[in-house]
């Protein structure tokens, strides 16, 4: 089970990158990824917002949904249930946390509709309906490594943009074209990772 | 019809409960808005730049509007915020003291010289590690322009090796203040007096050598001066902004002429001026 748990969480960071591998959440990943500590801020959000999400859509999905053969609603209504979510969670962090509400700042309104959160919480279930082991826990494990993994791919990405700061791009690449080399260049060295969670925990 | 009815029964009372709940939580949870904040802070220039003292224009307008801080003190803003603050919080205005960032060095290339050929990154943060700058004095002004930079009104002009600033353009923001790493400038008050436009401590024999209009600490001035506003430490020569007249007697005995009188309402004659 424990096993079982890690190999899930390291193959949501490294195999399973959702916006490496899978290629979601792509505009945070460009937009607030020029400084660190933004980028750091953007990433505590989105895996706060990923656990919770996963934790209130997966039951409304298998008792709500499929007892009713609704199954094909599930992306409406998991959109609806995310961005109702994410505006509790401004208003309660206004209210109680301040200091955390002013440095999400924008962050918060952007996860909203962020496409990294609705992915993580179908694909759990995708991976749940062919797989009957895959249960809650997992799914919870699955969305907090997604989330994990996002803030890698976010701060490693910041790191080569602080460098790029420094370089002589050529004028035609300047600005997002050298971004976007940089990126897809992150996310070749990613795919180097494939088969290595299997290999390291066997299962 | 019983297959079209229940989903849309089920989302759109997904909705209507998350709605009712997010309505409730905005209004048990509200936060209650400063008003007076909110209206301080749409007048005040939006620059953000920390010259008030407080941490950008929203932090600086909360602080007025809890009657912590007086208005005046937003230097980008200056006299014309300072009334608009004041009308809105019912409070007198106060007089605004203006100020200009100064660059308290007249080493240009006619009164020194460098001593290396630098070629390094063009910023003076950087040549400052290099066995302290790039000029032969080592407390004075590199003119590698990184308080130019930083200036958002273009107040800053480099040339002949040294920086100066324009007091009509000078908003007082203290970027440039920040960015200098030989602390060469700092703020006077905007008005006619004598400024000592060097920062030297060493000894006057060295001093001398070094630059040309380094202060040496003679103490003429201060033997000149009937205000008794300028004093000499660490062989370096200072006025006290709010005991000197602007009488010019200080500028007259000074035998290196480093100290300059302050002009206000001049066009700005950047110092010293670009060799023919």
């Amino acid at each position: 089970m424990i096993k079982g748990l890690i190999a899930v969480f390291l193959a949501a960071i490294l195999t399973e990158n959702y916006v490496l591998n899978k290629f979601l959440g792509i505009c945070p990943f460009l937009g607030v990824s020029k400084k660190l500590n933004t980028a750091a801020g953007m990433s505590a959000a989105v895996i706060f917002v990923m656990v919770l999400a996963t934790a209130v859509t997966w039951p409304i999905y298998y008792y709500l949904l499929v007892p009713n053969d609704l199954a094909y609603l599930q992306t409406i209504v998991f959109i609806l249930i995310i961005a109702a979510l994410v505006q509790l969670v401004e208003t309660v962090l206004k209210k109680y946390m301040p200091p955390l509400y002013n440095s999400l700042g924008v962050y918060l309104p952007l996860i909203t509709t962020n496409c990294a959160v609705l992915g993580v919480t179908m694909l759990v279930i995708e991976k749940a309906t062919a797989d009957a082991s895959y249960t809650y826990v997992y799914a919870l494990v699955n969305a907090f490594g997604a989330g994990v993994g996002f803030m890698v791919a976010m701060v490693l990405f910041a790191g080569v943009r602080e460098r790029l700061e420094a370089c002589d791009v050529p004028k035609c690449l300047r600005g997002l074209p050298i971004t976007l080399v940089a990126a897809s260049l992150v996310a070749v060295s990613f795919l180097g990772f494939q088969g290595l969670v299997d290999g390291l925990l066997g299962t | 019809m019983n297959a079209i009815l229940l989903p849309v029964a089920i989302v759109a009372g997904i909705g209507l409960l998350a709605g009712l709940g997010l309505a409730i939580a905005s209004i048990v949870m509200a936060v209650p808005k400063d008003e007076k904040a909110e209206a301080v802070l749409e007048v005040l220039p939006g620059a953000n730049c920390g010259a008030c003292g407080y941490s950008g224009c929203s932090g600086y307008a909360a602080a007025l509007a809890k009657g912590e801080a007086q208005p005046g003190l937003c230097s980008p803003g200056g006299e014309q915020v300072s009334q608009a603050v004041a009308a809105i919080l019912g409070v007198e205005a106060g007089q605004t003291e203006y100020k200009t960032a100064l660059v308290h060095c007249m080493g240009s290339y006619d009164n020194t010289a460098d001593r290396m050929r630098y070629q390094g990154i063009a910023s003076c943060a950087a040549a400052a590690q290099l066995f302290g700058g790039t000029g032969q004095c080592s407390w004075g002004c590199m003119g590698l322009g990184d308080c130019a930079a930083v200036c958002e009104y273009g107040a800053i002009t480099v040339c002949n090796g040294l920086a100066s600033i324009d007091p009509t353009k000078c908003k007082g923001c203290s970027k440039c203040v920040k960015a200098c790493p030989k602390k060469l400038i700092s703020f006077v008050p905007l008005k006619q007096q004598a400024v000592v436009r060097c920062s030297n401590c060493d000894k006057g024999a060295v001093a001398r050598k070094n630059c040309k209009a380094a202060c040496i600490g003679c103490m003429r001035c201060v033997k000149a001066c009937e205000q008794g506003a300028v004093e000499v430490k660490n062989f370096l020569a200072r006025v006290d902004a709010h005991k000197c007249t602007g009488c010019g007697k200080c500028t007259e005995v000074c035998p290196q002429h480093c100290i300059t009188l302050l002009q206000t309402g001049q066009a700005f004659i950047p110092y010293p001026k670009e060799p023919a």
